[in-house]
């Protein structure tokens, strides 16, 4: 679903987008890492996770056109596993990988998956933000970390079909540009905690059905409908609004409205919370502050009008 | 999910054996080994401190000048209990900072043990023995032939820095599953560092000297049959460990029985499975939850009228379960000041009630935790440390009993591991999240539901 | 978040008005500060778009660089930067007056007073956002490896010796921004945030128009409604109307217009290259010169709207009083920015790329020595942040209600006056803990003897600070009636032990660094460029 066209149609559109500049500058620099038959991805791959075995020369790079995301997916398989047969580096460009999400496929396409010689199989991803003196932004880190821990689970899933089962690799190794160039260099990555944490949360995600089913007959979120009807769609899916939304959701401005208009709390950031207890709304909390309501026994509220009475009590004596 | 398999020692051999073994080499390794270093992981319970003591008093018998530098003043105190203890007529300091009251007044009633606020006054004994912060200060032309660095995990890097220069070689040992050591300011830039400061000390000590012989002691003596295993695969995934003793080793019971309430349940089900899990309907509440606080008084209470008794392999008689053997874990000081005054409201003293970071290296029969993120609206890094919980989860010899509001995998669904990753550090297990699941999935099998 | 910083904020939804989150302002201001405002290309590490610096408010100094892949241009550019910049620092660093310092005598060993200059005043820097402290290190680790023809004749694309000196005062001042509480290099949105609490997130703090919308909204707006429109608001190209702080761009501004605009640039320039005759190039170069100044213009226009915005919080800032322990600190940042100066007039090697094991530790240090100076100076100047202190039972106040004199044990019996205090505060008093207040701006201590009367009332053991006489000094122990706050916070940081020198640094930390080895420029490969 477009959920930016959805935005624009519920009346809140959002600042996402992406510069033609980065955008260019991306694929320049996948391009660059992935030329002349991926020697300089491969070298990186042997350089920093696999030096004791053979330099890679004339590594083979497989064809995984095919159509469709299932087609594609199924010649992934095929190459993954004749490569690991064959026990010889290989390079697999953008290859489709399935991961069962729920009952149903999810198709993922990773930068690229490296075999070994050994037949083990190692995640890469390539990134346009810099390592600048061998460190980079840890948001960015981490969330490439994630990525490739969902594409070692995937992986995971297909390495147990083949027979032998090929290890797959639990250092990912992320390819950044390298300071102020455009030269590439490489960093291993151990992905065993987001592993092993992304896992637990698709074993949990039986729920996502749940949700689907609870969701009333008939919603449609399709952004030519009228923004009220569109807006009664997306009100029947829960969702908490946090700030962190912003930068991560194309609908966080209209989620944002509806939990300013409701007076929720968590729309000033989620630790707000922490020490209100019970109370979630602006009116309530400023209501117990000020001793108008609540139960002065509950802790929360206790704390609240001791909180305001203290303020109260410096900012007259800064006016003083 | 282990995918690595890490030998765990010999699995074959019997508890007793497999210790022993371990000891044997830690010790050689330590005064005839050629590296410049030890290190030893000791999970909870595994008999740190007895490695400690036994190895200062074989380098003072081999006439190596030792010092020992420990955490806490509190932790050096007990130390130079210890060494006394063993050996009354060893020749200890206690290197103390010139505040009032620097040391514990117990060690004024030992003969051989002389106390200075001055290094140049204990020159010559045989074991000297301070915190990290005052050997900072200290100043020597020639150094200490051996170290024993105590809670070495416990200890950052920056003062490693400032004590390494006072020894020629050391012994390392701490636990890698307590609470890491923390800096009160951002210190981002240097992580990835082999040195970054804010580090621990070992991770420091060993990036610089790989190649450091690394000992793990393999048996908890202290964590029951029942608690072992869970401890060591949620905090522990790449170092296991396991209990020293078997199922029906120990054992607690209670003259009194159960009034079918929920603090009595529970009890009945720790007592016959090492967990109980006391939950309280979901609801959000500050951290001073005066039900669950209320609730944690109660247990306590129930757990001192019912008469309990203890059966361990330390005595086939059965031994009382006293206020002094039991303890109340909290992540926050004000839930530990909540708790202790619930508790004198129901005329209970003499029961240990604090935090994690004051609990760490204590043990008793039976604890009762309230859970960190009982009733919370929001999951922080904080309360999501796995530190703090696998303190809290391994300070019982017999059961530990856990109080929560119900809601706990709700919130941690709503709080995914988003943690950012800083290139070049070693990966520190397990993560938070998925280790506060895993908990919490294991004792909701001994989940006894209460309205109080 | 304090629930005192929690309330302020829910009073600003409630109110639609920012709301005092301090009642003096606890960062210092310099009657001349300079402003930076730096645009940066998206997808680049270091590639500058251009800037509005400069120390008047009405004449800013405009910098472009109209490709910014040109690594001429872009060189350019920083040349520029420093020949704005630099006079400024050098200003500050040419006024001194004398000093004292405690240095240890190389020869005895004793710690002895020494004269030293000391900067009359530190030159200030202030950039509209945390990210542009940032981009402020970025620049200085970009440009101070720079290789001047003089150091390397060979070297391609020589700089200017003035382009490394500024990369190594931008490092400095991208470093000191790290120590809690130094004001050398300030990020606007910070400062406003720690003196206003709006009625959004912390994170929706970093958008300098939407917050300076929450605190002093235009005629006929909320704050909410202000903030919303300076956030979102676009005009009828689909351009935002209040342009974001930078470094980074607007995705929109940069596909609608900086793009062809560039574009138009690069084409201009080709045909200026390819001219043929004198009157062909003549309109060439006009045509080059019409693109230059439409790009010129395009960088004015995002960054002027951010300039105006500084100088207005500049102005908001202005009109809070000084705390009273902000020139204290203050002092702290012309010694950090004197001690820089001396290291380059000494002909010290640019900081290195890394620190070493001493000097990181050192640094850690200090930051967590500042730290708690900050945190115990901010609320001892501001009874807004020493509320929070209370409610969270790190001090009290409350008035004396009983005095009764009492002497210690020894010799020479000194006073030790038991002060009995009602208070209504909560603090977490440890048996024998040590309180603190402030008695004509130095710290009294006293230590906790017990509670009385269920708990309301606090008796305490004055310990210092009453002369050496029997009697206690006059005015040095409260009297009756006084309203008195102490602390269970220190107000002076003891200073940490000494490390080692990075020579002798031990084998647990790799062992001594060795010679040192002057770090190499960043290689210019044609691979920078795309």
């Amino acid at each position: 679903m477009d959920k930016g066209a959805l935005a624009s149609a519920l009346g809140a559109p959002s600042a996402f987008g992406q510069s033609q500049f980065a955008f260019v500058r991306g694929n320049a620099f996948e391009a660059r890492v992935k030329a002349d038959g991926g020697a300089e991805l491969l070298r990186l791959v042997h350089e920093r996770l696999d030096p004791g075995a053979a330099p890679p020369a004339d590594a083979r790079v497989p064809e995984l056109t095919a159509t469709g995301p299932r087609g594609r997916a199924a010649r992934t398989e095929l190459a993954l596993g004749e490569a690991s047969a064959a026990g010889a580096w290989t390079l697999l460009d953008h290859p489709m990988l399935a991961l069962d999400v729920a009952g149903s496929p999810a198709f993922l396409e990773p930068d690229a998956v490296v075999v070994h010689p050994d037949g083990s199989w190692t995640v890469v991803e390539i990134k346009s933000f810099p390592m600048l003196d061998g460190s980079a932004d840890p948001a960015k880190v981490g969330a490439a970390a994630r990525q490739a821990a969902v594409y070692v689970l995937a992986l995971e899933e297909l390495a147990a079909r083949l027979d032998p089962v090929p290890p797959v690799r639990h250092r990912a190794l992320l390819v950044c540009p390298k300071d102020f160039s455009n030269l590439p260099t490489a960093s291993a990555v151990d992905v065993r905690k987001q592993r092993a944490v992304t896992s637990r949360q698709l074993a949990r995600l039986t729920r996502i059905e749940e949700i689907a089913d609870a969701l009333p007959e008939g919603v449609c979120f399709a952004p030519d409908l009228p923004a009220e009807e569109l807006t009664a769609a997306v009100e029947s899916v829960p969702a908490a609004y946090a700030p962190e939304c912003l930068s991560a959701c194309e609908l966080a401005f209209h989620c944002r409205a509806r939990s300013r208009a409701d007076g929720a709390v968590t729309a000033l950031g989620r630790p707000v919370r922490a020490e209100l207890g019970g109370l979630t709304t602006v009116a309530d909390v400023l209501a117990a502050a000020r001793g108008e309501t609540g139960d002065p026994a509950d802790p929360a509220v206790a704390a609240l009008r001791r909180a305001a009475a203290l303020r109260a009590e410096a900012l007259e004596a800064a006016c003083r | 999910m282990t995918t690595q398999a890490v030998p765990a020692g010999n699995a074959a051999s019997d508890p007793a054996t497999a210790a022993a073994r371990a000891t044997a080499a830690i010790l050689s390794d330590t005064l005839h080994g050629r590296e410049r270093g030890v290190v030893v992981d000791s999970p909870p319970g595994a008999g740190k401190s007895t490695l400690v003591v036994r190895a200062a008093l074989e380098l003072a018998e081999a006439g190596r000048p030792l010092m020992i530098v420990a955490q806490t003043n509190a932790q050096v105190d007990d130390l130079v209990l210890r060494l006394a203890e063993k050996s009354p007529q060893l020749p200890v300091g206690r290197l103390h900072s010139s505040d009032a009251d620097p040391y514990d007044k117990a060690l004024d009633d030992l003969p051989n043990v002389r106390k200075s606020a001055k290094a140049a006054d204990l020159a010559g004994l045989a074991v000297v023995v301070s915190t990290a912060a005052k050997w900072a200060h200290v100043k020597v032309d020639e150094p200490w032939r051996h170290a024993i660095v105590d809670e070495a995990y416990q200890m950052r890097s920056d003062s490693l820095l400032a004590v390494a220069g006072l020894f020629e070689r050391a012994l390392f040992v701490g636990d890698p599953g307590q609470l890491d050591p923390f800096a009160i300011v951002g210190s981002e830039q240097w992580a990835g560092l082999s040195y970054d400061p804010s580090a621990s000390a070992v991770s420091t000590l060993l990036a610089h000297n790989p190649g450091l012989p690394q000992h793990r002691l393999p048996v908890s003596w202290r964590l029951p049959a029942s608690a072992a295993p869970l401890v060591s695969d949620a905090f522990y995934p790449y170092t296991p460990f396991r209990s020293g003793t078997a199922h029906d080793d120990r054992r607690l019971t209670f003259a009194v029985p159960s009034d079918g309430s929920g603090p009595d349940r529970v009890i009945d089900e720790a007592a016959g499975s090492g967990w109980g899990l006391l939950e309280l309907p979901a609801r959000h509440t500050p951290r001073t939850d005066p039900e669950a606080v209320g609730a944690v008084a109660a247990v306590v209470g129930r757990l001192l009228d019912r008469g309990g008794a203890a059966v361990s392999e330390r005595s086939s008689d059965p031994v009382p379960l006293t206020a002094d053997r039991i303890a109340v874990g909290t992540a926050h000081r004000d839930q530990a000041a909540a708790v202790r005054a619930a508790l004198a409201g129901l005329g209970v003293a003499d029961v240990t009630v604090d935090t994690a970071n004051r609990l760490q290296g204590r043990e008793f029969d039976v604890t009762v935790v309230l859970h960190p993120l009982s009733g919370r609206p929001d999951a922080t890094a904080f309360h999501l440390e796995t530190g703090r919980l696998c303190v809290l989860a391994s300070r019982h010899r017999h059961a530990c009993i856990v109080v929560c509001r119900a809601g706990v995998s709700e919130l941690l669904d709503d709080y995914p591991s988003t943690e950012p990753v800083q290139l070049g550090t070693v990966v520190k297990f397990p993560d938070g999240w998925e280790a506060m699941m895993s908990t919490w999935d294991h004792w909701s099998g001994h989940r006894v539901p209460w309205r109080p | 978040m304090s629930l005192i910083s929690t309330l302020a904020r829910l009073e600003a939804v409630h109110t639609g008005r920012a709301q005092p989150a301090a009642t003096v302002r606890h960062r210092h201001l310099s009657e001349r500060p300079l402003v930076l405002v730096p645009l940066t290309t998206a997808g680049e590490a270091g590639a500058p778009l251009g800037a509005l610096v400069g120390t008047d408010r009405d004449a800013p100094h405009l910098l472009v660089v109209e490709q910014p892949r040109d690594r001429d241009l872009r060189f350019a550019f920083l040349a520029e930067l420093a020949d704005v910049v630099l006079p400024y620092i050098d200003a500050c660093a040419g006024a001194v007056e004398t000093a004292e310092r405690t240095e240890t005598d190389p020869e005895t060993g004793k710690r002895v007073k020494v004269e030293v200059d000391l900067c009359a005043d530190a030159a200030q820097l202030i950039v509209p956002s945390r990210a542009g402290i940032d981009f402020v290190r970025l620049l200085g680790r970009s440009m101070r490896f720079r290789r001047t023809a003089e150091q390397d004749p060979e070297a391609p694309h020589p700089a200017p010796p003035r382009v490394p000196l500024l990369g190594r005062w931008l490092t400095h001042y991208g470093e000191r921004a790290r120590v809690p509480g130094s004001s050398l290099l300030l990020a606007m949105t910070d400062v406003l945030g720690r003196h206003w609490a709006t009625g959004q997130s912390t994170l929706e703090d970093q958008h300098l128009g939407a917050l300076l919308a929450w605190i002093d909204p235009p005629e006929g707006m909320s704050g909410a409604e202000a903030a919303l429109r300076a956030e979102l608001e676009r005009d009828a190209g689909g351009q935002l109307l209040c342009p974001p702080a930078g470094p980074a761009t607007d995705p929109a501004f940069d596909n609608k217009l900086l793009a062809p605009a560039i574009e138009r640039y690069d084409r201009a320039r080709s045909a200026l290259a390819a001219a043929e005759d004198g009157a062909d190039a003549d309109e060439r170069l006009a045509a080059l010169t019409a693109a230059e100044r439409e790009i010129r213009a395009l960088v004015d226009s995002r960054t002027r709207p951010t300039w105006d915005a500084v100088w207005r919080g500049l102005d908001l800032l202005r009109a809070l009083p000084e705390g009273a322990r902000v020139e204290e600190r203050w002092t702290r940042d012309r010694w950090s920015f004197t001690g820089h100066r001396d290291r380059v007039l000494a002909g010290e090697p640019p900081q290195p790329r890394r620190d070493d094991a001493v000097t990181a530790a050192n640094k850690l240090a200090t930051r967590e020595r500042e730290q708690a100076r900050l945190e115990a100076q901010e609320a001892l100047d501001d009874p807004l942040v020493m509320a929070g202190r209370r409610l969270a039972g790190e001090a009290f106040a409350g008035e004396v209600t009983d005095v009764v004199m009492a002497y210690g044990e020894g010799r020479r019996p000194a006073p030790r006056p038991l002060v009995t205090v009602r208070t209504d505060d909560r603090p977490q008093l440890g048996e024998r803990a040590k309180v603190y207040r402030s008695l004509g701006g130095r710290p009294q201590a006293a230590e906790f003897v017990g509670y009385e009367e269920d708990g309301s009332c606090v008796v305490l053991r004055i310990v210092d600070k009453m002369g050496r006489g029997k009697e206690p000094e006059a005015g040095s122990v409260p009297e009756k009636g006084d309203r008195v706050c102490f602390t269970l916070f220190e107000h002076e940081q003891r200073g940490g032990a000494k490390l080692p020198d990075p020579e002798q640094t031990p084998w647990t930390h790799g062992g001594p660094p060795g010679e040192a080895v002057p770090e190499a420029a960043d290689p210019l490969t044609e691979e920078d460029l795309l």
